[in-house]
């Protein structure tokens, strides 16, 4: 059995998967407002927390917020469920595609054989949209691929199941009831206050442009501490945060931007789009750091030549930003 | 970024292309597919390159006597002890000791099962390693200067 159910490609899983669960439900969006309202962008980097033995550093607020917050601010009612037994599990998602619905999933990306080999990883908060199942195989609306894919059954379940950071424990959801109407301008409202909150106002120098900061600082350190092979290791992982599968590009800088210019239509205010140039610009920005992290990391520029300059990149990306966020949040009062 | 501006280069990504999000030409914002961005391949071939680096470094612990062939199949399914205590189910201390070459060799066909099947390979293909790590993670691509 098939639900006819829309694929569309995007760039980030979670709000891909979002977006493309509302279309379903009769409220047609794109990605970018549902990433906008669901408040996804973010910054942080904590030293101390370790991801692969590399420093947490992070672009997208955590796995499950845009879900969550984007329902809750158009006012539809969803249902989450976690299992503990596999078996109950795959039994509660077969009764309810039986039934007819879509359902959202949190996966890890290691199991899934229709991941590029080069892409599977230990990484836990993937999302997907499990849309019918045939014979043994599940069919897969997974918004980053251009198509749906099939995912044999016991694949499905080892990624429903996947051990480590950010376990999904067979996490499901969807959507249980529409609302009658929706407030898109203060949905739109809310998710811009999160994000001006979270990059601006945070309360530990960890996050929002302070976390930026926080980088290109303990950065310029990294060559002396750590020694060479590390060093590089550790750039490597921060352009992998900023550019992999699922940012759209600039560290969804370029998402945010796209929403922005959304955003001036819906609560009809014109300074919107010349702040969605100002974010386009910045995450220009970000793509000018990746770049030169890159050469570092093949060695085509030398460590001490360059990493002054990647750390005054990263410097200006955090002044930018806090010019973007205060003027948003002085736009949005 | 210009709609122009998207990377058309190599990516590791099968022949996938994946969505990046540019600005048209009368300034609005489109989705376009990305075949790959070499900065991208850079850090992700990067992190193979470091899993590939510690196999290389079991091996010749394993050869040395000094590891279990486990230690091999952990490292190459990017797993460590405690990771691979939560996917077996088997204690993290007993993941470590079986890491030692003497008491992997003494292993129940019970317990060594369960590892090969967690790694989906048969319990010979556990006890063995290759000469050479057999990591399989994206063809080569043409060295390109463009950077």
């Amino acid at each position: 059995m098939k639900i006819d159910f829309p694929h569309r490609q995007f760039a980030h899983c979670e709000s891909g998967v979002t977006a493309n669960l509302l279309n379903y439900h009769g409220f047609p969006c794109s990605e970018a407002l549902v990433f906008g309202i669901g408040g996804g962008l973010f910054f942080g980097h904590v030293p101390f927390f370790k991801i692969n033995f590399l420093p947490l550093t992070t672009f997208r607020v955590g796995p499950g917020g845009i879900f969550s917050k984007a329902t809750k601010r158009l006012g539809i009612e969803v249902v989450k469920e976690k299992f503990r037994d596999p078996v109950a599990a795959e039994k509660k998602l077969d009764h309810l595609l039986q039934s007819g619905r879509p359902v959202g999933a949190q996966t890890g990306v290691f199991w899934l054989p229709f991941f590029p080999p080069a892409y599977r990883f230990h990484f836990n908060g993937h999302n997907l949209v499990v849309i019918g199942k045939e014979g043994d195989d599940y069919l897969i609306s997974d918004p980053i691929f251009e198509e749906t894919v099939r995912c044999p059954s016991e694949d499905l379940r080892k990624a429903r199941f996947a051990k480590g950071a950010l376990a999904p424990k067979g996490k499901i959801y969807y959507i249980e009831k529409m609302p009658e109407h929706f407030d898109l301008p203060s949905a739109v409202i809310a998710g811009i206050r999160e994000v001006c909150r979270g990059m601006l106002k945070t309360p530990v120098p960890l996050a929002g442009v302070r976390g930026i900061r926080l980088l290109a600082r303990r950065m310029t350190r990294w060559p002396d501490k750590l020694g060479e092979k590390k060093t590089l290791l550790y750039l490597g992982h921060v352009i992998r945060m900023q550019e992999e599968i699922g940012t759209g590009g600039g560290g969804f800088r370029f998402l945010y931007a796209a929403f922005l210019q959304e955003a001036a239509g819906i609560l009809e205010n014109d300074r919107l789009l010349e702040l969605s140039e100002h974010c386009t610009q910045i995450g220009d920005l970000w793509r000018d750091f990746a770049l030169l992290a890159s050469r570092v990391c093949k060695k085509r520029v030398t460590i001490e030549d360059s990493f002054e300059e990647l750390a005054q990149l990263l410097n200006r990306c955090a002044d930018e930003e806090e010019i973007l966020f205060n003027a948003l949040a002085t736009e949005i009062k | 970024m210009k709609k122009e501006d998207v990377p058309q280069e190599f990516g590791l990504n099968d022949g996938q292309k994946e969505v990046n999000y540019a600005v048209d030409s009368s300034g609005h914002y489109t989705l376009e597919q990305s075949a790959g961005w070499e900065v991208k391949t850079i850090a992700l071939r990067q992190a193979w390159e470091a899993i590939v680096d510690q196999l290389v470094l079991e091996l010749a612990a394993i050869k040395a006597g000094r590891k279990s062939p486990l230690a091999y199949h952990m490292v190459k399914n990017q797993m460590d002890p405690t990771l691979l205590s939560q996917y077996s189910g088997v204690a993290c201390w007993r993941v470590k000791r079986h890491l030692k070459p003497k008491v992997f060799a003494r292993l129940k066909p019970a317990a060594l099962t369960l590892y090969a099947d967690l790694f989906g390979v048969s319990v010979e293909q556990l006890r063995d390693v290759p000469e050479q790590p057999d990591l399989e993670f994206a063809e080569e691509d043409v060295e390109t200067d463009s950077l």
